[in-house]
């Protein structure tokens, strides 16, 4: 439904606000929805049209319920789009509306320049409406539950991506070497010094790993590991046209959600910044006030066991933009190391605003944190460290130095929170079986879901496969071979 | 409207539904779903249904928070189990609870146990009359006069002789625009049921064998509401002498007596006597007990009591012996002797919280 006159007015009072603190974005289109109807595009990831799916169902279910009990409330929705739509609660009241507005066009403005949303689809909602009616007629052809079985084997794989490929410009993959005769390396020498430098032993030697190195090329496949099995599944698991159509549109998806896992922090904390800057110097009336210091505060609420990406990113923001309007930066401010100076340091700068904008631009999460986390951001904001701990089985509180809570954040944030995965070799112990490997950082594959992981695995490639990962501290290879599951461990 | 939604709401649902029921026996025999019952809906606690991926170990990894304390300071549960394990900001496997109605899951019992359908008794005799408003007509007392309709006839009129003035909205309506309402009578056959539980509580029935009678009452509850329409459940505990109780004291009570079985049927007896007319009702009897009656005089009289009094007025009498390790466990060899023949009387053992499933499906599985 489209706005109403009174909340048209207000969209086109705080669209000039944000305009005019320099915020750029797609027109952006909004929507007064009832609250089944906010849960349902909710439950669709913000598309009116998805594919027809149980999980959505799901979703659904879940926030209806939440929404029932009053546990939990939808306030903003707003989907990476040109334009951008994004949806208003019928029930809300008016300053909650003017708030979701403001803290729409933040995100608008991040979808629009953030760099690692560069790539993505700004014509998503046509594409989902498309990859939903191409399921849909999936589903007529070849039945409801042989898709839908499908489409969960491949969601079940979805988070096997390269979140960077967009970004990688690969020369061509040329044809190289390949049937030319092996010239062993020779290091440069004067010719009165060749024997001396390149001995015939060395000579030797080299030839027989360059030897070795064409036969490994003709035996090993792929030749260096993928990180984008989806991709390579897509390449060379014998799958039905349908089924690789499926597996495409389930890749695109990700691909299109995958910058908003890496820049969560980002996104909501800039987003937040800004409706607390239009609305409280503004537009908010004095009658708005209590019911927006409600809100704002439940928005950036923390609670111990989690880390509020609103208000992370919020507090990191506000930081930035006034260390860098003080001049709190650089080597001259790094190096100074008498606590008083340090902490009165004004250089009256006012690079704060150009700053959080350049961050904006620029970053995503990992770089955000690795960049702008400081100790004293640390200790002003009471970060911590957890970890469980056996004794009482409960997860406590084990440390508050910096390195060890940005180290721990890092981790978190690396590869978007997802376990980094590559095709190793698709023609394992020459049986064409499937070999993955699990670059292991410390943190161990839930080894339950593993292995249905792998089972769903086996349905694409039809072959046994195996992913090498560390558990219980051993390098272990996890296997099924569409019977059975094993794990052995490995030198 | 019908929403998108709907369909896949509907398929996931569907889905649990299925999960449910195969995992039935499970819930049957374990009994937890009774503290999650509600008036109508019952949740069931199932494993998540996630869509399976590569991902961490949540448990164990840690992560970073935020808020005061020292370290050491515990911040959430451990245990993923119970729903409580949330903690770190990658979000934390939970447990899902559904809902299901107590209609539906009564289905899921009678599909999986196999249940007939029960033809109750006095179905063709026993009808009530409802009046029930279904119409308008032009006619009628003036109590049931349908004051909106009136108007809005009244208006038309007015408008479309051209007597009615925006500026004046005066309405009046005469006597052809009047409407009333009118009725229908309804004949709604009847079926009542009642069920009365017979428990005894002497000291040789544990905590244990309780909880196998409270898990068993709930699933013949659940079948029976789901049966019925109207249904009544009314309770008797027993040791040396019985009385009726409610339900909170009927699962709770343990007493140190002996055991005379036949002063819980007599108890019932008066109880249908005094409420329940065999020729409306259709009457069920559980009984539950360890078997150790006292003496063979009684059982005798237990004997003469069901077949003089009890089973000719009844749909069923279902006696559950209890295994228990004080008791003989004999009434239920005696019933066996002296009642070969009877078709209204359904005995059942149930060793243990296993036997629940077949013993349900002993009572139940007749359709009386």
């Amino acid at each position: 439904m489209e706005l109403p006159v009174e909340l048209d007015t207000i969209r086109q009072e705080i669209r000039g606000y944000a305009l005019d603190y320099g915020l750029d974005f797609y027109d952006t289109i909004f929507e007064l929805v009832e609250f089944d109807e906010l849960n349902e595009v909710a439950a669709y990831g913000g598309f009116p049209t998805r594919y027809p799916h149980w999980r959505f169902g799901m979703e659904y279910d879940e926030l209806s319920k939440g929404y029932e009990y009053g546990l939990q409330k939808i306030y903003e929705l707003v989907i990476n789009n040109d334009p951008c739509y994004a949806y208003l609660m019928k029930s809300n009241k008016l300053v909650d509306q003017k708030l979701v507005m403001a803290h729409v066009y933040g995100h608008c403005d991040f979808f629009k320049n953030n760099l690692w949303f560069s790539k993505t689809n700004r014509k998503m909602m046509d594409e989902m409406a498309n990859h939903a009616i191409q399921i849909r007629r999936y589903v007529e052809k070849y039945g409801a539950e042989a898709v839908e079985d499908f489409i969960e084997v491949c969601l079940s794989l979805e988070n096997l991506i390269d979140p960077h490929l967009p970004f990688i410009k690969r020369e061509r993959d040329g044809v190289s070497g390949e049937g030319e005769p092996v010239t062993p390396v020779k290091m440069k020498s004067k010719a009165y010094m060749d024997s001396f430098i390149n001995p015939k032993e060395y000579l030797d030697e080299q030839a027989r790993l360059a030897e070795e190195r064409l036969l490994l090329e003709k035996t090993k496949f792929p030749l260096n590991p993928q990180r984008d099995v989806l991709q390579f599944l897509l390449g060379h698991a014998p799958l039905e046209k349908w089924q690789s159509e499926i597996l495409a549109i389930v890749r695109k998806e990700a691909y299109y959600f995958a910058p908003q896992g890496q820049t969560k922090i980002m996104n909501e904390g800039w987003a937040t910044y800004w409706h607390s800057r239009i609305m409280t110097e503004q537009c908010l009336t004095d009658a708005d006030i209590i019911d927006y210091a409600d809100h704002h505060s439940g928005t950036v609420a923390t609670s111990p066991g989690r880390l509020n990406p609103y208000k992370v990113g919020l507090e990191l923001f506000r930081d930035i933009e006034s260390r860098w309007d003080k001049g709190k930066f650089g080597k001259e401010y790094e190096q100074c190391d008498d606590w008083e100076t340090k902490r009165n340091w004004d250089k009256k700068l006012g690079l704060g605003r150009e700053k959080i904008f350049e961050v904006r631009r620029m970053y995503n999460d990992l770089m955000f944190i690795d960049a702008f986390l400081t100790p004293e951001f640390c200790i002003e904001h009471k970060l911590f460290v957890y970890e469980y701990s056996d004794r009482n089985d409960m997860y406590v509180i084990s440390d508050r130095e910096f390195n060890m809570i940005k180290q721990k954040l890092l981790q978190g944030l690396t590869n978007f929170g997802q376990p980094f995965i590559y095709v190793e070799d698709a023609n394992y112990l020459n049986r064409g079986e499937l070999y993955l490997s699990h670059q292991h950082e410390g943190v161990e594959l839930q080894l339950d879901e593993a292995q249905d992981t792998l089972e769903n695995l086996v349905k694409i490639w039809k072959r046994p496969v195996h992913i090498e990962s560390i558990l219980d501290e051993a390098r272990t290879l996890i296997s099924y071979d569409g019977k059975e599951h094993s794990e052995v461990e490995i030198e | 409207m019908v929403k998108r939604i709907d369909k896949d709401a509907s398929r996931f649902r569907q889905i649990i539904r299925g999960k449910v029921k195969k995992n039935l026996k499970k819930y049957v025999t374990r009994g937890e779903l009774i503290g999650k019952k509600g008036k109508d809906l019952v949740s069931i606690p199932i494993d998540q249904i996630n869509v399976p991926r590569f991902r961490f170990s949540s448990r164990k990894s840690g992560g970073v928070g935020q808020g005061g304390g020292d370290i050491g300071t515990p911040i959430g549960s451990g245990s993923g189990q119970d729903g409580a394990g949330e903690a770190g900001d990658a979000p934390g496997r939970h447990i899902l609870e559904v809902d299901i109605s107590l209609d539906e899951l009564a289905q899921m019992l009678g599909e999986e146990l196999e249940l007939p359908n029960i033809e109750p008794k006095g179905k063709k005799n026993i009808h009530s009359d409802k009046d029930r408003y279904t119409g308008i007509s032009d006619t009628g007392p003036e109590s049931l006069r349908h004051f909106k309709r009136t108007y809005k006839q009244a208006l038309r009129r007015q408008i479309i002789s051209q007597s009615y003035n925006p500026d004046n909205p005066a309405i009046v309506p005469i006597r052809e625009d009047r409407r009333y309402r009118t009725w229908k009578t309804v004949v709604q056959p009847e079926s009542n049921a009642v069920i009365i539980y017979m428990m005894d509580v002497s000291g040789s029935m544990g905590d244990e064998q309780k909880e196998i009678v409270r898990t068993q009452s709930f699933w013949i509850d659940t079948w029976l509401h789901y049966q019925y329409e109207n249904i009544e459940t009314r309770y008797v505990i027993h040791d040396a002498v019985a009385r009726e109780v409610d339900k909170e004291t009927f699962y709770h009570t343990r007493e140190s007596g002996g055991t005379i079985i036949s002063s819980a049927y007599k108890v019932a007896a008066r109880i249908m006597e005094q409420d329940y007319n065999p020729a409306e009702w259709n009457i069920y009897l559980f009984h539950f007990s360890d078997g150790d009656n006292w003496g063979e005089i009684d059982t005798d009289e237990c004997v003469a009591l069901l077949t003089k009094t009890l089973l000719p007025r009844i749909n069923l009498f279902c006696y559950g012996q209890v295994e228990s390790p004080y008791g003989s466990g004999l009434f239920i060899r005696d019933l066996e002797e002296y009642l070969p023949d009877e078709e209204k009387l359904v005995l059942s053992e149930i060793p243990d919280k296993e036997g629940i499933y077949q013993s349900i499906k002993d009572f139940l599985g007749k359709g009386k």
